[in-house]
C-alpha cells in the first residue's frame, strides 16, 4: 500500500471479500478439493482445518511478501515451500499441544496443508508482486473462503450423516427407527463421494445466483 | 544487489534454513510439555476404557482432571512382570511396549500389568501392540481374576482404513470381547478374529470387520503374541489365588485363620461361619 492509501481501503477490503464469491478457491478455482473431501465428515475438524489453512495462507503470503525483493528468483519456489512448511509444522505442533483430539482426527491432513494449491497459488499469483498488508488480507480471505466451503459441506454431512452438529444431537432421538420412529441417518453422507456431490450442489447454487461465473 | 548470483543464492538459502530451523526447534521445545501431557492422558484414558471406565470423557469440561481422577480411583497398582511371571523393578506406565516386544530374547522382556479395583472386583489390564495393515495397532485387554475371562478391550491405531480397519477402534467391535475366554481347558488359545461361518462361533473368537480382513487378523495375531508373554504370570497368579479377594483362609496348627494376601498377617476367625473342606482326607 502506498503511504496515502488507508489500511482498510475499498481495494484491500475487496481482496478479502472477493474469494467468498467470484474468486472462491474451492468452488470457482476448484483448488483444495482433496482435503475438502477428507475432513468434512464432522463440523469441528472442518472448522479447525479452515482456521489452520487461513492462518497458513495469511501468514505465508505476508512473510513471502516481506521477503519478495530479496528472494533469489532461481530458488523462489523452494523458499516459498520452506516458509509454508515451517508454518504448517508450527500449526501442527500447536494443535497437538492444545487440541489433541482434533489433531488426531485431522491426522495427516494438517501436514498436507503444505500441498494445498491455494497457498502456493496465492503466493505465486499475489504475494510475490504485492506489498505485505494486501498480501496478508488476500491470504486470509482465500483461507477463510476455503474454510467457509468446508464448513458448509461439513454442516450438511454431519447433520444428515450423523444427526448431530458439533457433536450435539440435533435430530431428536425418538425419530430414529431403533427408538420406534421413522428416521435413519444417511450412511452415504459419511463417505467421501457425498462430499463431492454436496460440493457440486454448492457450485450449482452459486452459479445460479452469479451468472458471471457460467462459462459460455 | 544482484539477487541472482550464486553466492547470494547459497548464503540466502543457508540463512533462511538456519532461521526456520531455530524457530521450529524453539516451538518444539516450548510445546513439549503439553504435548506429552496429552499423550499421557490418552494412555490413561485407553487403560480406563478397557475396563469400561472414563465413559464421560467426551462430555466433561476438564477432561484432563477427570481422567486423572478416574485413573487414581480405579487403577490401584501398576507393575512389571517378566515372561516367567516374576515381578521386576521398573516403571510400568512409562514402559515402551514396542521396545520390549522387539527384544529377540523373550526372557529379557518386562511387561506392564495394571490392576484395576472396582467395587471389590479386581481386573488385570494388559497392554497389547502389533502391526496392522498400514501402521501400528495397539490396545488394552482387561481380564478378570480367573485370568481366563476377558472383561473388556480397547483398541487404537495409527492409520487403518477409515470405515474398514479403523472400525477396531469403535465400541461396537470392542464390546464383542467381553466374556471371551483366553484358555481352552489348560491350553492358551487367546481370542481369534474370524469371519462368521468360517468356524463355529464360540467363546474363543469374535466377529471380524467386513472389508477389514487384514486389520482384523492383525488384531488376533497381536492378542496372541502379546498375551502369550503373560502365560507364566497367569499361571502363577492362578496358583496364588486367594479364596476371596485379598484374604485367604488357611488352616494353621489345627486353627482356621484368615491370611491377608496383601499384608501377610494372620487373624483368627470365627469358624462357625465356614464349612471346612479338608482336601487331604479325600
Amino acid at each position: 500500500m502506498s503511504q496515502k492509501e488507508p489500511l482498510f481501503s475499498a481495494k484491500n477490503l475487496k481482496l478479502f471479500t472477493e474469494p467468498f464469491n467470484n474468486g472462491n478457491p474451492v468452488t470457482v478455482l476448484v483448488l483444495g478439493i482433496c482435503s475438502a473431501l477428507a475432513v468434512t465428515v464432522k463440523l469441528q475438524p472442518a472448522i479447525v482445518m479452515g482456521l489452520s489453512v487461513t492462518i497458513v495462507t495469511g501468514f505465508s503470503s505476508f512473510i513471502i511478501s516481506l521477503m519478495r525483493n530479496t528472494i533469489p528468483n532461481r530458488i523462489r519456489i523452494i523458499v516459498q515451500l520452506v516458509v509454508v512448511a515451517a508454518l504448517v509444522i508450527l500449526v501442527d505442533q500447536v494443535l497437538k499441544a492444545y487440541a489433541y483430539e482434533v489433531s488426531k482426527q485431522l491426522s495427516v491432513f494438517v501436514g498436507l496443508i503444505i500441498t494445498n494449491c491455494i497457498i502456493m497459488g496465492r503466493i505465486e499469483a499475489f504475494a510475490l508482486g504485492n506489498k505485505p498488508f494486501p498480501s496478508l488480507v488476500d491470504g486470509l480471505g482465500n483461507g477463510a473462503a476455503y474454510g467457509m466451503i468446508l464448513v458448509i459441506v461439513a454442516f450438511f454431512r454431519e447433520l444428515l450423516g450423523s444427526g448431530t452438529l458439533l457433536g450435539f444431537q440435533i435430530i431428536p432421538e425418538s425419530w430414529y427407527i431403533k427408538n420406534g420412529g421413522f428416521y435413519e441417518n444417511n450412511g452415504l453422507m459419511i463417505l467421501p463421494p457425498m462430499a463431492l456431490i454436496v460440493l457440486g450442489i454448492i457450485i450449482w447454487v452459486q452459479r445460479s445466483f452469479n451468472k458471471s461465473l457460467v462459462e459460455k | 544487489m544482484n539477487t541472482n548470483s550464486n553466492t547470494y543464492t547459497v548464503i540466502y538459502s543457508a540463512i533462511l534454513v538456519i532461521i526456520v530451523a531455530a524457530a521450529l526447534a524453539f516451538a518444539a521445545g516450548a510445546l513439549k510439555v503439553p504435548q506429552e501431557k496429552n499423550i499421557e492422558i490418552e494412555k490413561k484414558m485407553n487403560i480406563l476404557m478397557s475396563v469400561g471406565k472414563a465413559a464421560d470423557a467426551a462430555q466433561v469440561t476438564d477432561k484432563n482432571a477427570y481422567i486423572e481422577d478416574e485413573y487414581k480411583k480405579y487403577i490401584v497398582e501398576e507393575y512389571l512382570v517378566n515372561v516367567k511371571g516374576e515381578k521386576v523393578e521398573g516403571n510400568a506406565f512409562a514402559t515402551d511396549l514396542k521396545a520390549e516386544l522387539q527384544k529377540t530374547n523373550p526372557d529379557n522382556r518386562t511387561l506392564p500389568v495394571f490392576v484395576c479395583s472396582d467395587n471389590g472386583k479386581t481386573l488385570y489390564i494388559l497392554p497389547v501392540r502389533g502391526a496392522g495393515l498400514w501402521g501400528a495397532i495397539w490396545g488394552y485387554i482387561s481380564v478378570e481374576n480367573d485370568f481366563n475371562t476377558v472383561f473388556g478391550a480397547n483398541f487404537d491405531h495409527v492409520g487403518e482404513t477409515p470405515g474398514l480397519g479403523a472400525e477396531i477402534a469403535t465400541p461396537a467391535f470392542q464390546k464383542q470381547f467381553a466374556g471371551k475366554k483366553l484358555y481352552d481347558a489348560d491350553k492358551f488359545v487367546s481370542v481369534e478374529i474370524i469371519k462368521p461361518g468360517s468356524v463355529p462361533v464360540n467363546e474363543h473368537n469374535v466377529d471380524g470387520i467386513s472389508g477389514g480382513t487384514i486389520t482384523s487378523k492383525a488384531v488376533g495375531a497381536m492378542l496372541f503374541n502379546c498375551l502369550s508373554n503373560y502365560q507364566a504370570f497367569f499361571a502363577k497368579q492362578k496358583r496364588n489365588q486367594p479364596l476371596c479377594l485379598g484374604k485367604m483362609i488357611v488352616v494353621e496348627d489345627g486353627f482356621m485363620v484368615e491370611k491377608d494376601s496383601i499384608t501377610g498377617y494372620y487373624k483368627e476367625i470365627d469358624t462357625t461361619n465356614y464349612i471346612l473342606i479338608d482336601r487331604s482326607i479325600q
